[in-house]
């Protein structure tokens, strides 16, 4: 979760959905779960996450897996109002903070919770984060039993100094470990690391990269290390206690990452991301750059609920305030391309929302196409399977012949109708949807 | 005596006792009647912030010309720049009744006979960029109060301008002002200008403009000192135009000194340097207000109004005489304002560029001096290359454009005028750099000046060192007292717009001050550099310089433009260039990375939207070959250094 929630509109109270949402669609339904809790708050992180003592207690902790049931049975019941088709969710990712503070049967118990009011189809992807050092044989099989089937351990570096910086407290040398006792529960398992860390030289990036390969996981995932200001860290570097490695560093360890990794095996499928084959890639993530429908459970979750298939393209404008506009709340504004919203930040407020039967929602906004266009270009051309060409107007047309000509594009793919980043690409993707949004 | 009265009339005990004339006094001096004896023409002569406009506002007091009630702090300062900014840019007229006993010995005495007097006090420009109008309203007086803070001496300006009115015969009255300041030395300055103009540094008035101490000695003493004008009132009329200011509602108005003959309302006028003609709708005097007259005569000063819209129809030094009776010459000294620092000044937002060509064409009706012709940057788009007489003239410009249209502007850095001799005799006037041509060139030729700088003598090394490293020529040093030198220099006018006086201030800690005349041209061994982006010239960074100068201009402008231009998807080189040959070179290495590594759920809108903003920043971009450069890194790499303008502001602070 982003540190500051964006501007928009307020939500409504009740938590009732825009009008139009009505109607049969092909995309997808996925369920993201947020747990606000970690033990510690790492120096980088500027995730929406608690520590026990920051919430002056470890009451909301306990508490929390019967809080988000209320949201999620809430979901439900406004999907339905709104006149949602009902879909199992296909996909359900528990996210935090550090879901494994709370223990597996509460992750379970919500899970169950998703069960119930959407049903979960039969080969559901349902992942959970962990830290290597908040789970145990036990655990991971409980989680399994419970229908998990997918848990990502937040490695971020082999590198005891670069772990130090990162204030990660977990022994690097359990990770070979806890890699072993998910897979001997049944559990596919990714590895996260984080690249670019002060201090963390080349060397130190491969000995990560290599350590990850030991372990034989079939889906890595490697960020370049952000520092977002109001973080500890950014005010370590504001200090100069710190020194950011620069972008070019950062480039000189993505092309290390993906030559490692292919070379064993992994191939890339989005920007940050490596799986051993398509099938070990992470469905519910792909749903996201997809522009799949989601709902986000939790203080700060995001959720996003597209138009019924066809609608965005039939012209109905973002206020279709005509007598056939009517929905079941015939008052409220139109959804446009799709609506996205997000709940209140504070575990706190997010409770007190819900104990009230109200919707934590804080805001929301109604995507025009202009905005769901350039979300769809932004998104899409981030992943291995590229960007259908018909996607873009015809200026974002005519800019693939001049981004193939810096190699930024590969030229084949777009001979076959594909916008596919080259690896010069990934790193300039920013630049190349700049392109092809603005021709 | 006190002296804050309204007019005094006959009903009045003690008529007498007012230097204010009285009803019957008045009427000796109506104007279009009043002898030339009782006339006296002044003006004051002063460095900005030496507190001449408060000394005017006494004078109008005194005189009751301004009710006490209707006064205002500058009252003859019209523009709010002039007020802000304590400098007077445009001159006017103010005609003052004043009586003096007939004796000087009997000042003071009710029953001393006393005679009235009209003086005409004229507000002379206090910059140096408008040397030319200075003179003019110098032409129009007899007599100038010499005006020098009691704090701090005498300044370069006012120094060129006392000799300039001493070069008009003019009678001079040295005052020193502000005595009422704790830091006031009046016997240490009143000894340096009695060593200036001659005579005694006891005869040097002491005076507060603030309290008004010693006003009313200085009214008698230039009614006394100043002679009166002479002119032959049978003669056809001439008149000199010492100032024409446009007025929204009725059209130029032309102030004017009356040589020869008269002038009268309703007759038709002519131009003599244009022989353009017009009718006289209003004649009048200032008092402060325009009072219409029936005519101005021999000596008077006053103003016209016929109706033109635009200020170049009413020339500043032209002679104005009657159409049916001409007179056969123009009085001398007039010329046509000559522009001598050049600089484009271009739109931020480029949609604002007919707002900027309107406002110009708005300021122009009244300032005779400005000139402008379109110009297309590649840097900056459309834009005007405009000419000023100088570097005030120029921020003035700039700074009523972007306050009075509401313009944000960005101006290259002011150059001065080149002619060019090539090879085959021809020669190219060039006002901008990036049109110095290349190929064969016999001789380039470079405005230079006369200037004057004052400044104690501790910093006459510090001096030195910098003219000598602007090609300045020592042309004479002398001590205007132990503590204080006065220095002449000759030095190429392009020399000076690049931040000459900050860096004057810098060696001096402020004590220098500095003036300077346009005295000629001279050869000079300069070149153009160009700076090119990955091959392209960059024409608003093109710069005339000395050879000498060329690549520590070149090392300068490329480092700076490698740190302002962001890194681009390719290698950008930047070089400077003197013809073919590269001088210098930077290079801003391709970028490597431009992507959010992250992008889940929570992320999108926050992405989405920062995308959202790059893309209307791309539009704004300028684009120099495949460059994309924001426009603010350009203003940026002209904006400092560039000297333009920050020579006004800080002679302001001092």
């Amino acid at each position: 979760m982003s540190p500051a929630l964006p501007d928009g509109e307020a939500a409504p109270a009740d938590g009732s959905l825009p009008r139009g949402l009505a109607g049969p669609r092909t995309s997808a339904f996925g369920v993201y779960l947020h747990v606000p809790f970690c033990s510690v708050r790492c120096g980088y992180c500027d995730f929406n996450t608690y520590t026990a003592a920051e919430l002056g207690g470890g009451a909301n902790q306990v508490a929390y897996a019967s809080t988000a049931l209320r949201e999620i049975a809430l979901a439900g019941r406004v999907m339905r109002e709104a006149g949602l088709p009902g879909r199992v969710a296909s996909t359900v990712f528990v996210g935090g903070g550090t879901p494994t503070m709370l223990p597996a049967g509460d992750l379970v118990r919500m899970l169950d919770g998703v069960r119930d009011t959407w049903g979960l189809a039969p080969d559901a992807e349902v992942t959970t984060e962990a830290n290597p050092d908040s789970v145990t044989p036990a655990s991971l099989a409980e989680l399994a039993a419970g229908g998990f089937t997918r848990v990502s351990f937040g490695m971020q570096s082999a590198v005891p100094h670069v772990l130090a910086t990162l204030e990660r407290t977990h022994d690097p040398a359990r990770v070979p470990d806890v890699v072993r006792w998910a897979r001997d529960a049944g559990l596919a398992v990714s590895l996260d690391l984080i690249y670019g860390t002060p201090g963390e030289s080349l060397d130190d990036w491969r000995t990560s990269l290599d350590t990850v390969l030991e372990t034989g996981v079939d889906h890595v995932s490697a960020y370049a290390l952000v520092v977002e200001p109001g973080t500890k860290m950014a005010a370590q570097v504001r200090r100069g206690e710190i020194t950011l490695p620069d972008g070019d560093d950062q480039a000189a360890k993505y092309e290390l990452a993906d030559e490692v990794l292919t070379a064993a095996g992994l191939g890339w499928y989005e920007v940050s991301n490596w799986a051993r084959t398509p099938a070990h890639a992470c469905r519910h993530n792909l749903a996201y750059w997809r522009g799949d429908d989601w709902w986000g459970v939790g203080p700060g979750a995001h959720s996003y609920l597209g138009a019924p298939a066809g609608r965005a393209d039939d012209g109905a404008g973002p206020d279709g305030a005509g007598p056939d506009g009517a929905g079941p709340d015939g008052a409220g504004p139109d959804v446009g391309a799709g609506v996205r919203f997000w709940n209140v930040k504070h575990p706190r407020r997010y409770a007190a929302a819900l104990e009230q039967g109200l919707s934590p929602a804080a805001g929301r906004e109604v995507l025009d196409d202009d905005a769901a266009h350039l979300e769809r270009v932004m998104l899409g051309v981030r992943l291995r399977q590229g960007l259908d060409l018909a996607v873009l107007d015809p200026a974002g047309r005519r800019a693939v012949a001049g981004l193939v000509a810096s190699g930024l594009l590969d030229g084949r793919a777009a001979v076959a109708g594909r916008a596919l980043l080259t690896l010069r690409g990934r790193l300039l993707a920013d630049a190349v949807v700049r392109e092809l949004v603005t021709g | 005596m006190v002296h804050h009265r309204p007019p005094a009339d006959e009903s009045r005990s003690t008529p007498e006792l007012s230097p204010i004339p009285t009803a019957a006094q008045a009427a000796r001096i109506a104007p279009a009647s009043t002898p030339p004896e009782l006339l006296r023409n002044f003006c004051i002569i002063a460095h900005i912030d030496h507190g001449k406009s408060t000394l005017a506002d006494r004078m109008l007091q005194l005189t009751g010309v301004v009710e006490q009630r209707d006064m205002r702090a500058q009252y003859l300062d019209r523009m709010d720049i002039e007020r802000e900014r304590g400098i007077t840019i445009k001159s006017q007229a103010v005609r003052m009744p004043w009586a003096v006993a007939d004796d000087p010995a009997l000042d003071g005495d009710p029953k001393a006979p006393v005679t009235p007097y009209a003086l005409n006090m004229i507000d002379t420009p206090g910059h140096v960029d408008f040397t030319y109008e200075v003179s003019r309203s110098l032409a129009a007086c007899e007599g100038a109060v010499l005006l020098v803070d009691a704090a701090q001496g005498i300044e370069a300006q006012t120094l060129a301008n006392l000799y300039l009115a001493m070069e008009n015969d003019l009678a001079i009255i040295p005052v020193l002002n502000k005595i009422d300041l704790p830091a006031a030395q009046p016997e240490k300055y009143a000894e340096e200008i009695a060593g200036l103009v001659g005579g005694d540094p006891a005869d040097v008035l002491k005076v507060s403009g603030k309290t008004g101490a010693g006003v009313e000695a200085l009214l008698d003493l230039i009614v006394r000192t100043v002679p009166a004008p002479v002119g032959d009132p049978d003669a056809p009329a001439r008149a000199m135009i010492f100032d024409s200011v446009y007025d929204t509602y009725r059209g130029v108005v032309t102030y004017v000194r009356v040589v020869d003959g008269d002038l009268n309302p309703r007759e038709r006028i002519a131009m003599m340097s244009t022989r353009a003609t017009h009718e006289l709708l209003e004649i009048g005097v200032s008092a402060p207000e325009p009072t219409p007259t029936k005519g101005l005569g021999v000596g008077e000063v006053g103003y016209l109004i016929t109706g033109v819209k635009d200020v170049r129809q009413s020339k500043v030094g032209d002679t104005v005489t009657n159409s049916a009776k001409p007179a056969a010459e123009a009085l001398g000294g007039y010329h046509d304002p000559r522009p001598m620092v050049f600089s484009g000044l271009y739109p931020i937002d480029g949609s604002d560029y007919p707002v900027l060509r309107d406002a110009l064409d708005k300021l122009k009706l009244n300032d005779a001096a400005l000139n402008y012709e379109p110009e297309t940057s590649v840097a900056l788009g459309f834009g005007f290359r405009v000419g000023f007489l100088g570097l005030l003239h120029l921020e003035i410009v700039r700074e009523r454009l972007e306050r009075e249209f509401d313009l944000e502007l960005i101006s290259t850095a002011p150059n001065v005028v080149y002619t060019v001799t090539l090879e085959d005799g021809t020669e190219v006037v060039v006002t901008n750099p990036s049109e110095f041509p290349g190929g064969k060139i016999k001789a380039v030729r470079e405005p230079v000046v006369r200037s004057t700088i004052l400044a104690p003598s501790e910093f006459i090394g510090a001096i030195m060192e910098l003219c000598q490293q602007r090609r300045g020529d020592l042309l004479g040093m002398d001590y205007l007292s132990p503590e204080r030198v006065e220095m002449r220099y000759t030095l190429p006018l392009a020399e000076i717009v690049f931040d000459f006086f900050d860096q004057l201030k810098s060696r001096t800690r402020g004590y220098a001050s500095f003036d300077y005349e346009p005295t000629g041209d001279q050869v000079a061994d300069l070149v153009k550099v160009d700076i090119l982006l990955q091959g392209e010239q960059v024409d608003a960074f093109s710069a005339v310089v000395h050879k000498d100068q060329a690549y520590s201009y070149g090392v300068m402008m490329a480092g700076k433009l490698k740190d302002l231009i962001p890194r681009q998807q390719f290698e950008v080189p930047i070089q400077a260039a003197v013809g073919a040959r590269v001088i210098a070179r930077e290079t801003v290495r391709a970028i490597r990375k431009d992507v959010l590594a992250k992008c889940y759920g929570g992320d999108i809108s926050r992405k989405r939207k920062l995308l959202e903003k790059q893309k209307e920043g791309k539009k704004r971009m300028k684009t120099i070959g495949r460059v994309e450069v924001p426009p603010n890194a350009f203003i940026a790499a002209l904006s400092s250094d560039s000297g333009g303008g920050k020579d006004a502001k800080d002679a302001k602070k001092k």
